[in-house]
Protein backbone atom coordinates (compact mmCIF):
# COMPACT_ATOMS: atom_id res chain seq x y z
CA UNK A 1 0.00 0.00 0.00
CA UNK A 2 2.57 2.53 1.04
CA UNK A 3 5.36 0.97 -0.92
CA UNK A 4 5.69 1.88 -4.57
CA UNK A 5 4.26 -0.39 -7.14
CA UNK A 6 7.77 -0.79 -8.57
CA UNK A 7 8.17 -4.06 -6.70
CA UNK A 8 4.83 -5.26 -7.91
CA UNK A 9 5.94 -4.54 -11.42
CA UNK A 10 9.22 -6.36 -11.14
CA UNK A 11 7.77 -9.47 -9.55
CA UNK A 12 4.33 -9.41 -11.01
CA UNK A 13 4.02 -7.64 -14.33
CA UNK A 14 0.33 -8.43 -14.49
CA UNK A 15 -0.26 -6.66 -11.23
CA UNK A 16 0.69 -3.36 -12.78
CA UNK A 17 -1.72 -4.05 -15.56
CA UNK A 18 -4.37 -4.73 -12.99
CA UNK A 19 -3.64 -1.41 -11.36
CA UNK A 20 -4.30 0.45 -14.57
CA UNK A 21 -7.56 -1.35 -14.98
CA UNK A 22 -8.47 -0.58 -11.47
CA UNK A 23 -8.26 3.08 -12.37
CA UNK A 24 -11.64 2.63 -13.99
CA UNK A 25 -13.06 1.17 -10.78
CA UNK A 26 -13.38 -2.25 -12.38
CA UNK A 27 -11.90 -5.00 -10.19
CA UNK A 28 -8.95 -6.33 -12.07
CA UNK A 29 -9.51 -9.80 -13.36
CA UNK A 30 -6.03 -10.22 -14.80
CA UNK A 31 -4.12 -10.31 -11.52
CA UNK A 32 -1.50 -13.00 -11.68
CA UNK A 33 -2.80 -14.35 -8.39
CA UNK A 34 -5.23 -13.28 -5.78
CA UNK A 35 -2.77 -12.12 -3.07
CA UNK A 36 -4.09 -14.26 -0.21
CA UNK A 37 -3.72 -17.35 -2.40
CA UNK A 38 -0.28 -16.44 -3.77
CA UNK A 39 1.81 -19.36 -2.55
CA UNK A 40 5.06 -17.45 -3.14
CA UNK A 41 4.39 -15.36 -0.04
CA UNK A 42 3.59 -18.33 2.19
CA UNK A 43 7.09 -19.17 3.49
CA UNK A 44 7.74 -15.61 4.55
CA UNK A 45 4.35 -15.24 6.23
CA UNK A 46 4.64 -18.55 8.07
CA UNK A 47 8.18 -17.81 9.25
CA UNK A 48 7.39 -14.33 10.50
CA UNK A 49 4.13 -15.45 12.07
CA UNK A 50 5.96 -18.20 13.95
CA UNK A 51 8.62 -15.73 15.10
CA UNK A 52 6.24 -12.96 16.14
CA UNK A 53 3.57 -15.20 17.64
CA UNK A 54 6.21 -17.25 19.45
CA UNK A 55 7.69 -14.12 21.01
CA UNK A 56 4.22 -12.84 21.84
CA UNK A 57 3.30 -16.17 23.48
CA UNK A 58 6.47 -16.22 25.55
CA UNK A 59 6.06 -12.59 26.63
CA UNK A 60 2.46 -13.11 27.68
CA UNK A 61 3.22 -16.40 29.44
CA UNK A 62 6.32 -15.18 31.28
CA UNK A 63 5.53 -11.54 32.02
CA UNK A 64 1.98 -10.41 31.42
CA UNK A 65 -0.10 -13.32 32.64
CA UNK A 66 1.68 -13.90 35.96
CA UNK A 67 1.33 -10.20 36.61
CA UNK A 68 -2.37 -10.05 35.70
CA UNK A 69 -3.06 -13.24 37.63
CA UNK A 70 -1.16 -11.80 40.60
CA UNK A 71 -3.12 -8.56 40.51
CA UNK A 72 -6.43 -10.41 40.45
CA UNK A 73 -5.38 -12.89 43.16
CA UNK A 74 -4.20 -10.11 45.43
CA UNK A 75 -7.48 -8.30 44.92
CA UNK A 76 -9.52 -11.43 45.62
CA UNK A 77 -7.47 -12.10 48.75
CA UNK A 78 -7.98 -8.56 49.85
CA UNK A 79 -11.72 -8.74 49.25
CA UNK A 80 -11.96 -12.00 51.20
CA UNK A 81 -9.91 -10.46 53.99
CA UNK A 82 -12.08 -7.35 54.07
CA UNK A 83 -15.23 -9.44 54.10
CA UNK A 84 -13.87 -11.50 56.99
CA UNK A 85 -12.98 -8.32 58.82
CA UNK A 86 -16.45 -6.92 58.22
CA UNK A 87 -18.03 -10.17 59.41
CA UNK A 88 -15.91 -10.08 62.55
CA UNK A 89 -16.84 -6.47 63.25
CA UNK A 90 -20.49 -7.31 62.73
CA UNK A 91 -20.25 -10.21 65.15
CA UNK A 92 -18.65 -7.89 67.69
CA UNK A 93 -21.37 -5.32 67.19
CA UNK A 94 -24.02 -8.01 67.59
CA UNK A 95 -22.39 -9.25 70.78
CA UNK A 96 -22.28 -5.69 72.12
CA UNK A 97 -25.97 -5.24 71.34
CA UNK A 98 -26.80 -8.54 73.02
CA UNK A 99 -24.77 -7.59 76.09
CA UNK A 100 -26.46 -4.22 76.24
CA UNK A 101 -29.88 -5.80 76.00
CA UNK A 102 -29.04 -8.29 78.68
CA UNK A 103 -27.83 -5.54 80.98
CA UNK A 104 -30.92 -3.56 80.24
CA UNK A 105 -33.10 -6.55 81.14
CA UNK A 106 -31.11 -7.10 84.33
CA UNK A 107 -31.43 -3.47 85.28
CA UNK A 108 -35.17 -3.61 84.69
CA UNK A 109 -35.48 -6.73 86.81
CA UNK A 110 -33.43 -5.04 89.53
CA UNK A 111 -35.56 -1.95 89.39
CA UNK A 112 -38.69 -4.09 89.67
CA UNK A 113 -37.23 -5.94 92.61
CA UNK A 114 -36.26 -2.74 94.39
CA UNK A 115 -39.69 -1.28 93.75
CA UNK A 116 -41.34 -4.43 95.01
CA UNK A 117 -39.19 -4.44 98.10
CA UNK A 118 -39.92 -0.81 98.80
CA UNK A 119 -43.61 -1.33 98.38
CA UNK A 120 -43.50 -4.48 100.54
CA UNK A 121 -41.56 -2.63 103.21
CA UNK A 122 -43.98 0.25 103.09
CA UNK A 123 -46.90 -2.16 103.38
CA UNK A 124 -45.32 -4.00 106.29
CA UNK A 125 -44.58 -0.71 107.97
CA UNK A 126 -48.14 0.45 107.54
CA UNK A 127 -49.41 -2.89 108.76
CA UNK A 128 -47.29 -2.83 111.92
CA UNK A 129 -48.25 0.77 112.62
CA UNK A 130 -51.87 -0.17 112.19
CA UNK A 131 -51.49 -3.16 114.49
CA UNK A 132 -49.73 -1.11 117.12
CA UNK A 133 -52.45 1.49 116.97
CA UNK A 134 -55.12 -1.16 117.18
CA UNK A 135 -53.39 -2.81 120.14
CA UNK A 136 -53.13 0.54 121.87
CA UNK A 137 -56.74 1.26 121.19
CA UNK A 138 -57.63 -2.21 122.41
CA UNK A 139 -55.67 -1.58 125.57
CA UNK A 140 -57.30 1.78 126.13
CA UNK A 141 -60.69 0.21 125.51
CA UNK A 142 -59.92 -2.52 128.03
CA UNK A 143 -58.76 0.05 130.59
CA UNK A 144 -61.86 2.10 130.01
CA UNK A 145 -64.06 -0.96 130.38
CA UNK A 146 -62.24 -1.93 133.54
CA UNK A 147 -62.63 1.54 134.99
CA UNK A 148 -66.29 1.51 134.05
CA UNK A 149 -66.67 -1.87 135.70
CA UNK A 150 -64.95 -0.70 138.88
CA UNK A 151 -66.95 2.47 138.92
CA UNK A 152 -70.08 0.41 138.43
CA UNK A 153 -69.08 -2.02 141.19
CA UNK A 154 -68.30 0.87 143.53
CA UNK A 155 -71.58 2.45 142.62
CA UNK A 156 -73.40 -0.78 143.25
CA UNK A 157 -71.67 -1.12 146.56
CA UNK A 158 -72.66 2.40 147.45
CA UNK A 159 -76.22 1.61 146.36
CA UNK A 160 -76.20 -1.23 148.90
CA UNK A 161 -74.93 1.08 151.63
CA UNK A 162 -77.47 3.74 150.72
CA UNK A 163 -80.21 1.07 150.73
CA UNK A 164 -79.08 -0.11 154.20
CA UNK A 165 -78.98 3.43 155.49
CA UNK A 166 -82.35 4.12 153.97
CA UNK A 167 -83.73 0.88 155.31
CA UNK A 168 -82.40 1.52 158.79
CA UNK A 169 -83.81 5.00 158.62
CA UNK A 170 -87.18 3.70 157.42
CA UNK A 171 -87.13 0.97 160.06
CA UNK A 172 -86.24 3.55 162.79
CA UNK A 173 -89.03 5.76 161.68
CA UNK A 174 -91.62 3.04 161.41
CA UNK A 175 -90.66 0.72 164.22
CA UNK A 176 -88.66 3.05 166.35
CA UNK A 177 -85.53 1.93 167.83
CA UNK A 178 -82.51 0.73 166.19
CA UNK A 179 -82.53 -2.38 163.93
CA UNK A 180 -79.66 -4.72 163.82
CA UNK A 181 -77.21 -3.68 161.22
CA UNK A 182 -76.39 -7.18 160.01
CA UNK A 183 -80.07 -8.09 159.65
CA UNK A 184 -80.70 -5.04 157.58
CA UNK A 185 -77.70 -5.92 155.34
CA UNK A 186 -79.02 -9.43 154.85
CA UNK A 187 -82.51 -8.15 154.05
CA UNK A 188 -81.21 -5.65 151.55
CA UNK A 189 -79.07 -8.29 150.03
CA UNK A 190 -82.01 -10.66 149.56
CA UNK A 191 -84.25 -7.87 148.26
CA UNK A 192 -81.72 -6.72 145.68
CA UNK A 193 -81.44 -10.17 144.26
CA UNK B 1 -1.27 5.66 -9.70
CA UNK B 2 -2.30 6.74 -6.24
CA UNK B 3 -5.92 7.11 -7.34
CA UNK B 4 -5.72 3.73 -8.99
CA UNK B 5 -4.47 2.21 -5.74
CA UNK B 6 -7.44 3.55 -3.88
CA UNK B 7 -10.10 1.98 -6.02
CA UNK B 8 -8.58 -1.45 -6.49
CA UNK B 9 -10.17 -3.41 -3.62
CA UNK B 10 -7.62 -6.21 -3.91
CA UNK B 11 -4.54 -4.03 -3.81
CA UNK B 12 -4.70 -3.74 -0.02
CA UNK B 13 -3.95 -7.44 0.33
CA UNK B 14 -0.76 -7.37 -1.71
CA UNK B 15 2.43 -8.35 -0.01
CA UNK B 16 5.73 -6.74 -0.87
CA UNK B 17 9.10 -7.13 0.78
CA UNK B 18 10.60 -4.39 2.87
CA UNK B 19 13.84 -6.23 3.61
CA UNK B 20 14.39 -8.93 0.96
CA UNK B 21 15.64 -12.16 2.48
CA UNK B 22 16.17 -15.57 0.90
CA UNK B 23 17.06 -18.65 2.89
CA UNK B 24 17.48 -22.09 1.31
CA UNK B 25 15.67 -21.13 -1.83
CA UNK B 26 12.67 -19.78 0.05
CA UNK B 27 11.63 -16.17 -0.08
CA UNK B 28 11.36 -15.25 3.61
CA UNK B 29 11.64 -11.50 3.14
CA UNK B 30 10.54 -9.16 5.87
CA UNK B 31 7.36 -7.90 4.19
CA UNK B 32 4.61 -5.44 5.01
CA UNK B 33 2.76 -8.43 6.44
CA UNK B 34 5.70 -9.22 8.74
CA UNK B 35 5.88 -5.56 9.70
CA UNK B 36 2.25 -5.57 10.81
CA UNK B 37 2.74 -8.82 12.71
CA UNK B 38 5.50 -7.07 14.60
CA UNK B 39 3.30 -3.99 15.08
CA UNK B 40 0.52 -6.24 16.37
CA UNK B 41 2.59 -8.01 18.99
CA UNK B 42 4.42 -4.84 20.02
CA UNK B 43 1.18 -2.91 20.46
CA UNK B 44 -0.56 -5.74 22.28
CA UNK B 45 2.44 -6.45 24.50
CA UNK B 46 3.04 -2.78 25.24
CA UNK B 47 -0.60 -2.25 26.14
CA UNK B 48 -0.76 -5.28 28.41
CA UNK B 49 2.61 -4.41 29.95
CA UNK B 50 2.13 -0.71 30.63
CA UNK B 51 -1.52 -0.88 31.61
CA UNK B 52 -0.67 -3.32 34.40
CA UNK B 53 2.64 -1.70 35.38
CA UNK B 54 1.24 -0.06 38.53
CA UNK B 55 -0.44 -3.32 39.71
CA UNK B 56 -3.12 -1.15 41.24
CA UNK B 57 -5.50 -2.77 43.69
CA UNK B 58 -8.23 -0.55 42.31
CA UNK B 59 -7.62 -0.67 38.56
CA UNK B 60 -7.59 2.33 36.28
CA UNK B 61 -9.35 2.22 32.93
CA UNK B 62 -6.52 0.68 30.97
CA UNK B 63 -5.74 -1.87 33.65
CA UNK B 64 -9.44 -2.75 33.71
CA UNK B 65 -9.33 -3.44 29.98
CA UNK B 66 -6.37 -5.79 30.40
CA UNK B 67 -7.99 -7.53 33.35
CA UNK B 68 -11.28 -7.86 31.49
CA UNK B 69 -9.55 -9.48 28.52
CA UNK B 70 -7.67 -11.81 30.87
CA UNK B 71 -10.73 -12.85 32.85
CA UNK B 72 -12.89 -13.04 29.72
CA UNK B 73 -10.58 -15.55 28.08
CA UNK B 74 -10.00 -17.32 31.39
CA UNK B 75 -13.72 -17.82 32.01
CA UNK B 76 -14.24 -18.89 28.42
CA UNK B 77 -11.59 -21.57 28.73
CA UNK B 78 -12.77 -22.71 32.18
CA UNK B 79 -16.36 -23.02 30.96
CA UNK B 80 -15.41 -24.97 27.86
CA UNK B 81 -12.55 -27.17 29.08
CA UNK B 82 -12.79 -27.12 32.86
CA UNK B 83 -10.03 -26.56 35.41
CA UNK B 84 -7.65 -28.88 33.57
CA UNK B 85 -7.95 -26.68 30.50
CA UNK B 86 -6.29 -23.79 32.33
CA UNK B 87 -2.87 -25.15 31.37
CA UNK B 88 -3.68 -23.87 27.87
CA UNK B 89 -4.61 -20.42 29.14
CA UNK B 90 -1.43 -18.74 27.81
CA UNK B 91 -2.01 -20.23 24.35
CA UNK B 92 -5.67 -19.22 24.15
CA UNK B 93 -5.00 -15.78 25.61
CA UNK B 94 -2.19 -15.03 23.18
CA UNK B 95 -4.26 -16.33 20.25
CA UNK B 96 -7.20 -14.15 21.27
CA UNK B 97 -5.06 -11.05 21.80
CA UNK B 98 -3.09 -11.60 18.59
CA UNK B 99 -6.16 -12.07 16.41
CA UNK B 100 -8.06 -9.25 18.10
CA UNK B 101 -5.26 -6.71 17.83
CA UNK B 102 -4.40 -7.76 14.26
CA UNK B 103 -8.07 -7.36 13.27
CA UNK B 104 -8.33 -3.97 14.96
CA UNK B 105 -5.11 -2.63 13.46
CA UNK B 106 -6.33 -3.74 10.04
CA UNK B 107 -9.28 -1.36 10.38
CA UNK B 108 -7.02 1.70 10.07
CA UNK B 109 -6.87 2.97 6.51
CA UNK B 110 -3.65 2.07 4.68
CA UNK B 111 -2.81 -0.54 7.32
CA UNK B 112 -2.26 -4.14 6.35
CA UNK B 113 -4.57 -6.77 7.85
CA UNK B 114 -2.48 -9.74 8.90
CA UNK B 115 -5.52 -11.98 9.41
CA UNK B 116 -6.84 -11.38 5.89
CA UNK B 117 -4.35 -13.93 4.56
CA UNK B 118 -5.42 -17.52 4.71
CA UNK B 119 -1.93 -18.81 5.35
CA UNK B 120 -1.76 -16.81 8.59
CA UNK B 121 -5.12 -17.97 9.91
CA UNK B 122 -4.39 -21.50 8.71
CA UNK B 123 -1.05 -21.56 10.53
CA UNK B 124 -2.80 -20.46 13.72
CA UNK B 125 -5.50 -23.10 13.21
CA UNK B 126 -2.84 -25.78 12.63
CA UNK B 127 -1.17 -24.63 15.82
CA UNK B 128 -4.46 -25.21 17.68
CA UNK B 129 -5.25 -28.57 16.09
CA UNK B 130 -1.61 -29.64 16.41
CA UNK B 131 -1.77 -28.87 20.12
CA UNK B 132 -5.00 -30.85 20.41
CA UNK B 133 -3.58 -33.88 18.57
CA UNK B 134 -0.16 -33.88 20.27
CA UNK B 135 -1.60 -33.32 23.75
CA UNK B 136 -4.43 -35.77 23.14
CA UNK B 137 -2.11 -38.61 22.16
CA UNK B 138 0.45 -37.74 24.85
CA UNK B 139 -2.24 -37.75 27.55
CA UNK B 140 -4.53 -40.58 26.47
CA UNK B 141 -2.38 -42.58 24.05
CA UNK B 142 -4.64 -44.43 21.65
CA UNK B 143 -7.55 -43.65 23.97
CA UNK B 144 -7.59 -40.30 22.19
CA UNK B 145 -9.09 -42.12 19.18
CA UNK B 146 -12.24 -42.62 21.26
CA UNK B 147 -12.94 -39.08 20.13
CA UNK B 148 -14.09 -40.56 16.83
CA UNK B 149 -16.22 -43.32 18.35
CA UNK B 150 -19.25 -41.88 20.13
CA UNK B 151 -20.98 -43.97 22.81
CA UNK B 152 -24.32 -45.63 22.23
CA UNK B 153 -24.19 -45.86 18.45
CA UNK B 154 -25.55 -49.11 16.96
CA UNK B 155 -22.80 -51.30 15.48
CA UNK B 156 -24.25 -51.09 12.01
CA UNK B 157 -24.06 -47.30 11.94
CA UNK B 158 -20.64 -47.14 13.59
CA UNK B 159 -18.48 -47.04 10.42
CA UNK B 160 -20.59 -44.24 9.03
CA UNK B 161 -20.53 -42.25 12.27
CA UNK B 162 -16.78 -42.73 12.64
CA UNK B 163 -16.25 -41.53 9.07
CA UNK B 164 -18.34 -38.44 9.78
CA UNK B 165 -16.45 -37.76 13.01
CA UNK B 166 -13.10 -38.07 11.25
CA UNK B 167 -14.18 -35.76 8.44
CA UNK B 168 -15.51 -33.20 10.91
CA UNK B 169 -12.25 -33.34 12.87
CA UNK B 170 -10.13 -32.93 9.75
CA UNK B 171 -12.24 -30.03 8.53
CA UNK B 172 -11.80 -28.17 11.82
CA UNK B 173 -8.56 -26.39 10.95
CA UNK B 174 -10.06 -25.49 7.57
CA UNK B 175 -13.27 -24.06 8.99
CA UNK B 176 -11.41 -22.33 11.82
CA UNK B 177 -9.01 -20.60 9.45
CA UNK B 178 -11.40 -19.91 6.58
CA UNK B 179 -13.97 -18.34 8.91
CA UNK B 180 -11.55 -15.70 10.18
CA UNK B 181 -9.83 -15.16 6.85
CA UNK B 182 -13.04 -14.84 4.83
CA UNK B 183 -14.63 -12.46 7.30
CA UNK B 184 -11.61 -10.17 7.27
CA UNK B 185 -11.18 -10.36 3.51
CA UNK B 186 -14.82 -9.76 2.65
CA UNK B 187 -15.17 -6.93 5.15
CA UNK B 188 -12.12 -5.11 3.86
CA UNK B 189 -13.09 -5.57 0.22
CA UNK B 190 -16.58 -4.22 0.91
CA UNK B 191 -15.16 -1.25 2.78
CA UNK B 192 -12.74 -0.55 -0.04
CA UNK B 193 -15.44 -0.82 -2.72
CA UNK B 194 -17.71 1.66 -0.97
CA UNK B 195 -14.82 4.02 -0.27
CA UNK B 196 -13.84 3.64 -3.93
CA UNK B 197 -17.35 4.75 -4.93
CA UNK B 198 -16.85 7.93 -2.94
CA UNK B 199 -13.65 8.71 -4.84
CA UNK B 200 -14.98 7.84 -8.29
CA UNK B 201 -18.27 9.68 -7.78
CA UNK B 202 -16.50 12.77 -6.47
CA UNK B 203 -14.54 12.91 -9.71
CA UNK B 204 -17.82 13.49 -11.62
CA UNK B 205 -18.31 17.04 -10.34
CA UNK B 206 -20.90 18.64 -8.07
CA UNK B 207 -23.64 16.05 -8.61
CA UNK B 208 -21.17 13.28 -8.02
CA UNK B 209 -19.94 14.85 -4.79
CA UNK B 210 -23.53 15.15 -3.57
CA UNK B 211 -24.20 11.58 -4.56
CA UNK B 212 -21.07 10.31 -2.87
CA UNK B 213 -22.67 11.00 0.51
CA UNK B 214 -24.50 7.69 0.26
CA UNK B 215 -21.48 5.40 -0.20
CA UNK B 216 -19.66 7.48 2.43
CA UNK B 217 -22.44 6.83 4.95
CA UNK B 218 -22.29 3.18 3.97
CA UNK B 219 -18.53 3.13 4.52
CA UNK B 220 -18.99 4.64 7.98
CA UNK B 221 -21.63 2.07 8.87
CA UNK B 222 -19.45 -0.73 7.50
CA UNK B 223 -16.54 0.47 9.61
CA UNK B 224 -18.70 0.08 12.69
CA UNK B 225 -19.78 -3.36 11.52
CA UNK B 226 -16.15 -4.33 10.87
CA UNK B 227 -15.24 -3.23 14.39
CA UNK B 228 -17.86 -5.65 15.66
CA UNK B 229 -16.63 -8.37 13.32
CA UNK B 230 -13.04 -7.83 14.49
CA UNK B 231 -14.09 -8.53 18.09
CA UNK B 232 -16.51 -11.28 17.16
CA UNK B 233 -14.05 -13.23 15.03
CA UNK B 234 -11.34 -13.04 17.67
CA UNK B 235 -13.92 -14.30 20.17
CA UNK B 236 -15.13 -17.08 17.88
CA UNK B 237 -11.57 -18.17 17.18
CA UNK B 238 -10.81 -18.32 20.91
CA UNK B 239 -14.07 -20.10 21.79
CA UNK B 240 -13.57 -22.77 19.15
CA UNK B 241 -9.97 -23.20 20.31
CA UNK B 242 -11.30 -23.81 23.84
CA UNK B 243 -13.80 -26.39 22.62
CA UNK B 244 -11.21 -28.25 20.57
CA UNK B 245 -8.85 -28.26 23.53
CA UNK B 246 -11.66 -29.75 25.58
CA UNK B 247 -11.67 -32.66 23.14
CA UNK B 248 -7.97 -33.18 23.79
CA UNK B 249 -8.63 -33.27 27.55
CA UNK B 250 -11.79 -35.38 27.48
CA UNK B 251 -11.82 -37.39 24.25
CA UNK B 252 -14.75 -39.67 25.12
CA UNK B 253 -17.98 -37.81 24.62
Amino acid sequence: MFVTSAYAQETAPAAAEGDTHAGTAVPAAEHEAFPPFDAKTFPSQILWLVITFGLFYLFLKRVVMPRLGGIIDVRNDRITQDLDHAARLKAEADAAVAAYEQELAEAKANANKIGQQASDAAKADAESTRKKLEAELEKKLGEAEASIASIKARAMKEVGTIAEDTTSAIVEALVGGKADKSEIAAAVKSASR
Amino acid sequence: MAAADKVDPIHQFQIHPIIPLHIGGYDVSFTNSSLFMVVTIVLASAFLYWSTASRALIPGRLQSVSEMAYEFVGNMLRDAAGKQGMQFFPLVFSLFMFVLVANLIGLFPYFFTVTSHIIVTFTLAILVIGTVVVYGFAKHGFGFLKLFVPHGVPGLLLPLVVAIEVISFVSRPVSLSVRLFANMLAGHITLKVFSGFVVSLSALGAVGIAGSVLPLAMAVALTALELLVAFLQAYVFAVLTCMYLNDALHPSH
